[in-house]
């Protein structure tokens, strides 16, 4: 057509751009929203319903909402779209359950001090990162005595906890405890000591093979028969040791995974400048086998947040079992809809961020190399 | 009937011997893989060994340093025998560098890392030290300014003479090649052998298997074959090209070198 055919001397052609018609987002909408007459079709079918489906939602969710009412009755009476009204009413309670109310800045420094102790460990260009780490390691100290008291301040049954505190205390508590399980047993099961590798099998095969409330009924009846009578096993933390065997299984079959994607090669390098085992493990293998698992440890964390919900079951006051009592008030009856979109809206922020620190991460500990 | 007379070491000179193998055997399940290997290897030696696929040539050099077990025989590197106690096979393991067919660098650490890690690690060397250390041998190697990328940036020839670089940081007294040019794209051998000549003159005990016949004459003083996991003849490689015994090694050189 128009195109010139420029010749060169063989040796000396130059590196040119593409042709225009390949780039762009004329281009683009082309290929992917009316590549056919079919694609046309559904594309403008998509269009009519989103805009059927959005200032509807917006109306509901926001424009007509009401969020200063004292009642169910008051909300309906003043607009049509959602009630906020038993949110807001309720806010505190969905948050800390029953906790003390005069007590609550303990849970609130608490949440604080944690973001503090998470940091140096999420990320690794935060200023004065060596002393934070050092608070790292106590932090666990200091929340366990803001949230359950003693050392001077007043103490605090795990019974009154509730809430979004409570699914955060059993998540964060939970993650954090499972991972160096999960290692250890995905090292256990690739060891070969064989005494070590069956109890290893054994475990993960176990906790793996039953529900997560199967172990918590465990957690809340069972253990009374074998504990010696009058002992008094607090109901949270039992519930927090079964949450993170849990977890520390299915951790254990992804990291197990990313172990055995180590090339042999690695391990052959490793032994043959002297390193020992757990040298070859630390500073070799584990870096490389975590950094594949990624996806599939998030993957578990964001399961085992979510799991937290089950903890209802066994009487413990999570958002969701909070909400069962809010929605039995003659006041906020009916309400559901707006009380589980609050729910689902913490969870999906909470996950989503772990989702997006995981693509961070990887990101980060990418090296150029190719597999 | 010339290889019976090779491998009977005088006593005397016992002591002063990098690597010393009598009777090795070994078997990968019911696969008798090195059958009777007799070796010595003197200090400051340099001995190529060469043979067919599935020889047994790298499973030999293997059990220098206890990447495999033998499970008959004696082998006594630098005056240690290896048997199943961890700390000896760890105190070799020390002594006796290795260089891989396809370099094993560690992909999540960069060049300098790559170099320091064992002397900081098991050679409880200063940070500092095996810094400077590292540097020493990566300029040796020629590529110095390389030291702050990651392996996988690097050419194949590049990722092998850190390989080379990283062995030699742990000072060793004996290097074990296998392979080490054979996963390498043309262009690239030879700066991959310039750096092993350069060590080879420099008065290192090596044993490189490798089939690279240009380097053989260059730097050996004895050339080994191998066949069905036997040594089947080795000489010095003026003779042993020039002048092959068995009919075996006659085959082996002729589809070699005529390809």
């Amino acid at each position: 057509m128009t195109d010139t055919t420029e010749t060169f001397a063989p040796g000396t052609h130059p590196d040119l751009p593409p042709p225009l018609g390949s780039r762009g987002i004329v281009k683009w909408m082309r290929e992917n929203l009316f590549s056919s007459a079919t694609n046309t079709v559904l594309t403008l079918l998509g269009a009519y319903l989103i805009y059927l489906a959005v200032p509807a939602f917006l109306d509901w969710f926001i424009l007509d909402a009401v969020f200063d009412a004292g009642s169910r009755n008051e909300c309906w009476e003043r607009a049509g779209g959602a009630c906020w009204s038993v949110v807001v009413v309720r806010f505190d309670q969905l948050m800390y359950g029953f906790y003390p109310e005069e007590l609550r800045w303990r849970v609130d420094l608490a949440f604080l001090l944690l973001f503090v102790a998470l940091a140096p460990v999420l990320f690794d260009k935060v200023p004065g990162r060596r002393y934070l780490a050092i608070f790292s390691i106590v932090y666990p100290v200091i929340a366990f005595f803001l949230l359950w008291g003693g050392m001077g301040l007043e103490p605090v049954e795990s019974a009154k906890f509730g809430g979004f505190m409570l699914t955060v205390l059993i998540g964060v508590s939970g993650i954090i405890a499972s991972l160096p399980l999960g290692i250890v047993l995905a090292l256990g099961r690739r060891s070969e000591l064989i005494v070590l590798r069956v109890v290893c099998i054994c475990f993960i095969e176990f906790i793996r093979g039953v529900p997560l409330i199967t172990l918590l009924f465990i957690a809340s009846t069972l253990l009374n028969y074998f504990l010696p009578p009058g002992s008094n096993f607090d109901l949270l933390l039992r519930v927090l040791i079964m949450v993170t065997l849990f977890a520390a299984a299915y951790l254990a079959e992804v990291i197990r995974g990313g172990l055995q994607a180590i090339p042999k090669g690695q391990f052959e390098a490793a032994m043959s400048m002297g390193m020992s085992y757990w040298k070859m493990m630390g500073l070799i293998v584990l870096p490389q086998a975590m950094k594949i698992s990624i996806p599939g440890i998030v993957n578990t964390f964001i399961g085992l947040y979510k799991d937290t919900t089950l903890v209802v079951i066994i009487g413990l006051l999570d958002p969701l079992g909070l909400s069962q009592s809010i929605l039995a008030d003659s006041k906020w009856q009916g309400l559901s809809t707006e009380i589980y979109i609050f729910i689902a809206i913490f969870f999906f922020l909470s996950c989503f961020s772990m989702s997006r620190y995981s693509i961070y991460l990887e990101n980060k500990l990418h090296r150029g190399h190719k597999r | 009937m010339s290889e019976a007379a090779a491998h009977a070491v005088p006593q005397s000179q016992a002591d002063k011997l990098a690597v010393q193998m009598v009777g090795v055997h070994k078997w990968y399940g019911q696969f008798h893989v090195l059958k009777d290997i007799n070796l010595a290897v003197e200090a400051g030696e340099r001995i190529v060994i060469c043979g067919p696929s599935g020889s047994g040539k790298s499973t030999l050099i293997r059990c220098i340093n206890r990447l495999e077990e033998h499970q008959r025989g004696q082998i006594i590197v630098d005056g240690i025998e290896l048997t199943n106690d961890v700390r000896k096979v760890d105190e070799i393991r020390r002594e006796v560098g290795m260089v891989f067919q396809h370099f094993n660098l560690f992909p999540h650490l960069t060049v300098l890392e790559n170099c320091t890690l064992a002397p900081i690690w098991v050679k409880k060397t200063p940070k500092a030290e095996a810094e400077e250390i590292g540097m020493k041998y990566l300029a040796r190697v020629k590529i110095p300014e390389q030291a702050n990328k990651y392996p996988g940036q690097l050419s194949g020839g590049q990722q092998q003479r850190v390989a080379i670089a990283r062995s030699l940081c742990m000072n060793p007294n004996i290097m074990l090649f296998d392979e080490p040019t054979s996963a390498l794209d043309p262009e690239m051998i030879s700066e991959v052998l310039d750096v092993m000549v350069g060590l080879a003159e420099s008065g290192m005990t090596m044993l490189c298997v490798t089939h690279e016949m240009g380097f053989a004459r260059r730097v050996a003083n004895r050339v080994i074959f191998m066949d069905g996991g036997e040594i089947i003849e080795q000489n010095n490689p003026e003779e042993f090209f020039n002048n092959p015994q068995s009919d075996r090694t006659k085959l082996f050189l002729s589809q070699i070198l005529h390809n």
